[in-house]
C-alpha cells in the first residue's frame, strides 16, 4: 500500500539524486516508457507539434546521463553541479486500483558552472504508476516560471 | 583601440582575421551600422502576421524594427520608436495593434504604414512649423523590404544593393524549402527556441559551415547517441534522434564527399551532392502528395536536394530538408540571440513538423548536447581571443589564390571557403555605401 508519505518521499527522493549526480539510479526510476518533458510555453498541452526545451524519452535521457560522464564532453569540463530546493510536494491524486499516482510541487533549481551561477524556479508534476511493487515516472513534467525566456546552458536535470 | 571603416577593413586578409572582428566593441558599432546597414536582414515571415494589425517586434543587427501587416494586405518594417519621445511602440513579440499603432507614453498614434493618425491636442502645435519637424513623418519606415516567397528582409540603407543582386542565385535555397510544401507554402510553427550565446554572432555563422568540426566537437553527443544505441538488442525499431544524431558522426572523407558551394555577397551552403539530411526515413504518404502536386520529376528534383546548411550573409542559416531557420541576432560583440524557428509544410503530413520540432530541441536548444558542445567552443574562443600573443585567427584550409568575392563556385566539403566567403562579405558591406 503507498501512502502519501511514500509519494512526497519519492519526489525528494529524486531531486537528491539528481543534486548528487546519481544519475544511474535516478535513470532507473523511470518507467520504460517514461517522460522527461520541460514545456516551452505556459500551460502548454502539445509535446508533439508544438517544441518543448526537453521531451525526452529514456534513450534520449540515456544519452544525456552517458554524455555528462564522457572523457570528451567539453561542456563538463569542468563539470556543472545542481542543487534543487523543494517546497514539501502535494499528493495531487491517487488510484490504489491501477496504481497511479500524481504529485505536485514548487522549486527553485540552481545550476552552476566555473564562476556562473543561474536560478531557475518552476513546479514539477510527477505521474507516478507502480510496477511490479516499485513507483516508477511515467511523466515529469517541469513547468519553469519563465519557460518562454532566453536561456544559456542548461546542462543538467531540474 | 579606436577604428574607422579603412582600419575595419584592414582586419580582413585573405587567409586571416583579426581577433578584433569578434572581440572589439568599436568593430561592432561599425558593423552594426555599415555592414547591418547596407545588407539584406532577414526580419521575419508573412505567416506570423496573417491578419491586418499583426505584428512581430525584433531587430535587424541591433536596431528595434516591427513588422506589421497593413490593411491593403502589405507589409511595412518600421524603426520600433516614437517620433516623439523614443518610446518603443510595439513592446510584445507578437501582437495585434488594430487598425493603429499607439504610443503608450503621450498617446500619439499612428497607422500601419508608420504616418501620423492622430495627436491628442493637436492646437499645440498649430503655430509651430510641426510639419517640418522629423516627429511629423511618424515611424520612420526602413528604407527597402523586400518579401521573397513569404521571407521578408530588410534593407536599412536608403541606397543600395538590390534584392536580387544580394541574394542572387543563393535564393535556390529558400526556394527549395518552399517547394517542399505540396502547395508551395510555408508556415511558422511550433514556437521559437532562444538561446543566449556568450559570444560573437560571426562564431555562429562561420561554424554553421564548418564540417571539420561535428566528428570532433560532437563526439561527446552524436558519438554517445550512437554508442548507446549499439548497446540496444538487434531488431530495436530505429530512433528518428538516432537518425538525426548519427550523421554527426560521418567521417571527414564523407563530409568532404558532400561539397560546398559558395555564391556572391557571403552566401553559400554544404551538403551539394548529399548531406547530413540525405538518409532521413520517408514519412508515409509525403512522396505522393508531392507526385500528385508536381509530377514524378520534379517531386524528384525537390526532394533529392538535401542541402545542409545554407548561409544567408549577414545572419541567417537555414536547412532546407527540415525548414527549419536560425537567425543569429547580434546584442553586443560578445553577445548574440540565437533564435531557431520552425516550418510547417502547409498541405504535408505533421510527421515532418514533428521531425524538425525534434531536430531543433536535440540540436538547437539551450537543453541540447550538441548545443553545448558548440557554445563551450564559442565562448572559450571568445574569451581566449584576448591573448595578444596571436591576434589572428586562420581561415586557410583549401585556400585558393584564385578565389575572389564575387565567384559562384562548388568545393570539396572540408574547404573554409565558405567562412572565406563570408569574411571577405563583410569587409566589402563594411563600407559607407554598397550599391551592387
Ligand atoms: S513618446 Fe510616444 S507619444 Fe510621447
Ligand atoms: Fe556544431
Amino acid at each position: 500500500m503507498i501512502t502519501d508519505q511514500d509519494l512526497i518521499g519519492f519526489v525528494l527522493h529524486e531531486a537528491r539524486l539528481i543534486d548528487e549526480q546519481r544519475f544511474e539510479e535516478w535513470l532507473d526510476l523511470f518507467a520504460e516508457d517514461g517522460r522527461y518533458w520541460m514545456p516551452l510555453e505556459m500551460g502548454q498541452t502539445d509535446p508533439i507539434l508544438h517544441n518543448s526545451l526537453f521531451y525526452d524519452d529514456k534513450l534520449l535521457l540515456r544519452i544525456r546521463v552517458e554524455r555528462l560522464k564522457g572523457a570528451k564532453t567539453y561542456s563538463q569540463k569542468p563539470k556543472s553541479r545542481c542543487h534543487h530546493l523543494m517546497q514539501a510536494p502535494l499528493v495531487e491524486a491517487r488510484d490504489d486500483a491501477t496504481g497511479e499516482y500524481a504529485t505536485w510541487a514548487a522549486f527553485h533549481y540552481v545550476e552552476t558552472r566555473l564562476d556562473e551561477q543561474t536560478l531557475y524556479a518552476g513546479w514539477s508534476r510527477h505521474s507516478l504508476v507502480l510496477i511490479d511493487g516499485r513507483l516508477k515516472i511515467k511523466l515529469k513534467r517541469v513547468d519553469l516560471v519563465n519557460c518562454d525566456s532566453a536561456f544559456g546552458n542548461i546542462q543538467l536535470f531540474m | 583601440m579606436p577604428y574607422d571603416i579603412p582600419s575595419a577593413r584592414a582586419l580582413i586578409r585573405e587567409t586571416e582575421v583579426h581577433r578584433d572582428i569578434y572581440t572589439s566593441p568599436e568593430v561592432f558599432d561599425l558593423e552594426m551600422k555599415h555592414v547591418f546597414g547596407n545588407a539584406w536582414v532577414y526580419v521575419g515571415h508573412a505567416s506570423q502576421i496573417p491578419a491586418m494589425g499583426d505584428f512581430i517586434t525584433t531587430t535587424t543587427g541591433v536596431t528595434p524594427v516591427v513588422m506589421v501587416r497593413r490593411g491593403d494586405g502589405g507589409i511595412s518594417v518600421l524603426y520600433n520608436r516614437c517620433p516623439h519621445k523614443g518610446t518603443r511602440v510595439a513592446n510584445e513579440l507578437c501582437g495585434n495593434a488594430g487598425r493603429f499603432f499607439r504610443c503608450p507614453y503621450h498617446a500619439w498614434s499612428f497607422r500601419l504604414d508608420g504616418s501620423i493618425a492622430a495627436i491628442p491636442m493637436p492646437e499645440a502645435y498649430a503655430r509651430t512649423e510641426f510639419k517640418g519637424s522629423e516627429a511629423a513623418k511618424g515611424m520612420t519606415p526602413v528604407a527597402a523590404v523586400h518579401v521573397y516567397r513569404d521571407f521578408v528582409f530588410a534593407r536599412l540603407a536608403a541606397e543600395g544593393i538590390g534584392f536580387e543582386d544580394f541574394f542572387g542565385d543563393s535564393l535556390s535555397s529558400l526556394d527549395n524549402m518552399v517547394d517542399r510544401s505540396p502547395v508551395g507554402r510555408l508556415e511558422v510553427a511550433g514556437g521559437v527556441l532562444r538561446y543566449l550565446h556568450h559570444c560573437n554572432y560571426k562564431m555562429l555563422m562561420e561554424n554553421l559551415t564548418d564540417t571539420c568540426h561535428p566528428m570532433v566537437a560532437h563526439e561527446s553527443s552524436a558519438g554517445t547517441a550512437v554508442a548507446v544505441w549499439n548497446t540496444m538488442p538487434p531488431g530495436t525499431p530505429k530512433h528518428p534522434a538516432v537518425e538525426i544524431y548519427a550523421p554527426f558522426m560521418s567521417s571527414y572523407q564523407a563530409f568532404d564527399s558532400m561539397g560546398v558551394q559558395v555564391w556572391p555577397n557571403g552566401h553559400g551552403h554544404t551538403g551539394v551532392s548529399h548531406s547530413i539530411h540525405s538518409d532521413y526515413s520517408a514519412i508515409p504518404g509525403y512522396y505522393e502528395q508531392m507526385v500528385a502536386a508536381h509530377g514524378e520529376e520534379k517531386a524528384r528534383r525537390i526532394l533529392d536536394t538535401n542541402r545542409h546548411n545554407t548561409a544567408y550573409f549577414p545572419n541567417m542559416t537555414m536547412k532546407g530538408p527540415i525548414q527549419a531557420l536560425r537567425i543569429f541576432k547580434p546584442i553586443a560583440a560578445d553577445k548574440t540571440m540565437v533564435e531557431s524557428w520552425t516550418f510547417r509544410l502547409v498541405g504535408a503530413p505533421d510527421k515532418l513538423l514533428e521531425r524538425t520540432l525534434m531536430y531543433s530541441r536535440l540540436i538547437n536548444a539551450p537543453t541540447s548536447p550538441v548545443g553545448h558542445d558548440d557554445l563551450e567552443m564559442y565562448e572559450r574562443a571568445q574569451d581566449a581571443l584576448h591573448a595578444d600573443g596571436n591576434v589572428w585567427i586562420n581561415t586557410q584550409r583549401n585556400y585558393d589564390p584564385g578565389e575572389t568575392p564575387e565567384d559562384t563556385a562548388v568545393t570539396n566539403g572540408t574547404t573554409e571557403r565558405q567562412m572565406r566567403n563570408q569574411l571577405r562579405a563583410w569587409k566589402k558591406f563594411m563600407a559607407e555605401r554598397v550599391v551592387a
